[in-house]
């Protein structure tokens, strides 16, 4: 048993920490991620030679990594500084990508940027209520329908969507500018698009894509917790630091006893989510991955949501400020929530296997 | 015990509804029922329709122009009105200046400054949280000083609600520094126009601008705009914060938004069904409207005993803390409700075609994150529980 992380990760952990600190100060981080294109195309350029795309793809598919442990040492610095750049988007490109065999050197250098289609007004988490269709047409295929909260897809050249084909739901790859799209910042930075297909020309990946569909949401689902762990780690150090230096009645209001007890189960719930996310990591790829997923995005739910509320609470007024960096990372960690599947759908998939033999 | 409401109370709940039904402008309700921020001209429009029918200054005593309503008839008033998605009466003037004027202030002061809350000749804001003087308001350091027959006030208040908007602000200022942190501070009224005041906007959390910050510089004033004795100031800002209560629990509010939460969830689809069939949620939905049913008979047995009393006790906080806690709960469950359909920053998605979610909903996100604010300001919820460990618990 070894819960440390290999040289090579924690290389790339270092690496990474230190030049998304450097490259991304609280007020550049919030201009890039409220403003058009909603991240930082140079420093995009930049986080893509540092390796952290090819870290989240097998050696086959071209990467060095793609495990869940180096899918969650990039996100948990991402995380920590609550980067607004479409990693997330990639990561569940290559996912896919590698499911089709299909070369993905561009994605991993940052050149061509990618983006994945599946979530629909009426189906915000179900893959099996995903209601786009696709139809044949002359030697390919064309895809009707509309793709809601595309993360990425305000600048993804190329779309990988989800659509249903003779009763499967198959894998398209659509080129961004055959397609209708409208991007826009999310309430806590960074962006997504609304992406509209009508008639619109794409190439078919996979004729039945649901397991790597499954396969990609669960290891965006590791993402997404590691990024949540590393939000919180900044959020509660962030707090304690307050409660020692905030004075009120004369004295620093961390030595109120209901302060420290709540900075104190603040805390245990972290450690918690910690350890769930690296149980999920463990277990991508296999075939537990999404029981496990389900698991970590439950618990991540709640505890990315009590951290939030209780680091504004703590603080008071401060933190409801745009100003004050606690307010970003509470909204980072509330949106994770809809991401991916929220605390009560993956509580029910959880439930459903309870009464399993 | 009876818990239905008089059939005076019966009469009086179905006069103002059709009140509110006949006059309640549709674009001031609408912007009130997506979330969308009032402008200044909607909130002047709707005081002074309220003020035509005498109904504005619902808690002042009917010799100062208030309608001598009784606790429980503000409670039903308040309740109509988010039923009508009215907006909020603006509290600075009407709940709070008001009546510390009316006890405190001089026949001329009540003069001169009443009909002007009344007629919406000037907006008041409030100067009382400094950066060093939150749940800790009597360390406050802004400092008022005799120069003859004017105040020099210097030093900075914060979180000033609306007073981007505002013609006049009610500062606790600092008038003997020797005396213990109560005994020193006084309440004086400032013209925002004097030389020497600086208003800087405070963006908050979902990117509004609501709050500000207030800087004194050398800022002159007559000395006959104190209010009550000097260095009493403290009196008074403990009257102005314990007066009125009756709204405290935000009912109404409360109830409004498990409406839109229903009817959210009952438009927005789960695994092929309208997401209240999905029995996660709709326990989360029962919970907060038990918690609610509940809350609504403690506000009435708490209106009940001020109404018998004369006067709110201190279990109010209760009314506070559980209040406020609902309401955000609430909020929360609409956020949830719309899934990833809450992730667009408001105002970005402004092509009607393309707002997802049921198109009155794109406000929920930031609601959620702006009503956060309910359980720290107004003494935050951990000084709420202090003050019942204090005066319930005797501990």
């Amino acid at each position: 048993m070894d819960f440390n992380l290999t040289e090579d990760r924690r290389m790339l952990a270092d690496t990474l920490n230190r030049f998304l600190a450097d490259q991304y100060p609280v007020e550049h981080r919030n201009k890039v991620a409220y403003d058009a294109p909603f991240h930082d195309p140079a420093k995009w350029e930049q986080l893509a030679e540092l390796g952290a795309l090819f870290a989240l793809a097998p050696e086959a598919a071209g990467g060095f990594g793609g495990t869940g442990f180096d899918i969650s040492v990039v996100f948990e610095a991402m995380g920590r500084t609550l980067n607004p750049e479409p990693v997330l988007a990639a990561l569940l490109a290559s996912r896919l990508l590698s499911a089709a065999d299909e070369d993905q050197e561009a994605l991993l250098s940052g050149a061509t940027k990618y983006a994945v289609g599946f979530t629909e007004i009426d189906a915000p988490y179900e893959l099996d209520q995903i209601a786009a269709q696709a139809a044949a047409k002359g030697d390919g295929y064309t895809l009707s329908g509309r793709k809601s909260t595309v993360y990425g897809g305000h600048v993804a050249d190329v779309i990988l969507v989800a659509a249903q084909l003779n009763g499967k739901l198959a894998l398209f790859e659509v080129k961004a500018t055959d397609a209708n799209i409208t991007g826009y910042a999310m309430m806590e930075g960074g962006g997504a698009a609304e992406v509209l297909l009508d008639d619109t020309p794409a190439r078919l990946l996979l004729a039945d894509a649901t397991a790597a569909l499954q396969d990609a949401i669960d290891a965006g689902i590791v993402a997404l917790c590691a990024e949540a762990v590393g939000a919180m780690d900044v959020t509660h150090a962030i707090t304690v630091d307050y409660l020692k230096q905030r004075k009120q009645f004369g004295v620093p209001i961390g030595k109120f006893q209901v302060l420290q007890h709540r900075a104190v189960d603040m805390l245990t719930e972290i450690e918690q989510a910690r350890s769930i996310t690296i149980k999920a990591a463990a277990e991508l790829g296999g075939n537990e991955a999404s029981r496990y997923a389900s698991m970590a995005k439950n618990m991540i739910g709640r505890a990315a949501r009590l951290i939030a509320e209780e680091a504004i609470q703590m603080h008071g007024g401060i933190a409801m400020t745009w100003e004050y960096p606690v307010s970003h990372y509470a909204k980072r960690l509330v949106m994770i929530d809809p991401q991916l599947g929220d605390t009560d759908y993956h509580l029910s998939r959880i439930m459903a296997q309870l009464d399993a033999a | 015990m009876d818990l239905s409401y008089s059939a005076e109370d019966i009469a009086f709940r179905d006069e103002v509804r059709s009140f509110l039904a006949d006059n309640m402008p549709k674009h001031i309700s609408d912007t009130v029922r997506s979330g969308g921020d009032l402008t200044k001209a909607m909130m002047e429009e709707w005081h002074a329709i309220l003020n035509s029918r005498g109904w504005l200054a619902t808690i002042w005593p009917v010799e100062f122009g208030g309608p001598g309503w009784s606790p429980v008839q503000k409670h039903i008033f308040e309740e109509e009105c988010c039923r009508a998605y009215a907006p909020r009466i603006l509290p600075f003037g009407l709940s709070m200046l008001g009546p510390v004027l009316q006890k405190f202030g001089t026949k001329e002061q009540q003069d001169h400054y009443l009909p002007r809350i009344l007629d919406g000749t000037d907006w008041w804001c409030q100067g009382y949280s400094e950066p060093g003087a939150g749940s800790d308001l009597a360390n406050l350091k802004t400092r008022a000083v005799r120069d003859g027959d004017e105040w020099v006030i210097n030093g900075q208040k914060t979180w000033t609600t609306l007073g981007q908007h505002a013609d006049w602000i009610f500062c606790l200022c600092r008038t003997n520094p020797e005396a213990k942190a109560q005994e020193g501070i006084s309440f004086i009224l400032v013209d925002m126009k004097t030389p020497g005041i600086e208003l800087r906007p405070i963006k908050l959390i979902e990117g509004g601008h609501e709050v500000n910050e207030v800087f004194f510089t050398d800022v002159r004033v007559p000395y006959g705009n104190l209010v009550g004795q000097e260095n009493k100031g403290w009196t008074i800002a403990k009257y102005l914060l314990t007066h009125e209560r009756t709204g405290i629990a935000g009912v109404g509010f409360s109830m409004q938004a498990l409406e839109e939460v229903k009817a959210l969830a009952r438009k927005v689809r789960r695994n092929g069904k309208p997401l209240i069939q999905d029995p996660l949620f709709a326990a989360r939905v029962a919970q907060a409207e038990i918690d609610l049913e509940a809350m609504k008979i403690t506000n009435l047995r708490m209106l009940f005993k001020a109404q018998q009393q004369g006067a709110p006790g201190p279990e109010t906080s209760i009314l506070k803390i559980k209040g406020t806690v609902i309401h955000q709960e609430l909020k929360d469950l609409a956020r949830r409700a719309l899934g990833p359909a809450a992730a667009p920053f408001p105002g970005h998605v402004t092509d009607g075609n393309l707002m997802f979610g049921p198109a009155d909903s794109a406000h929920n996100a930031a609601q959620y994150f702006n009503y956060r604010k309910t359980s720290i300001y107004g003494g935050s919820n951990e000084i709420q529980r202090n003050i019942l460990t204090k005066t319930m618990l005797e501990l």
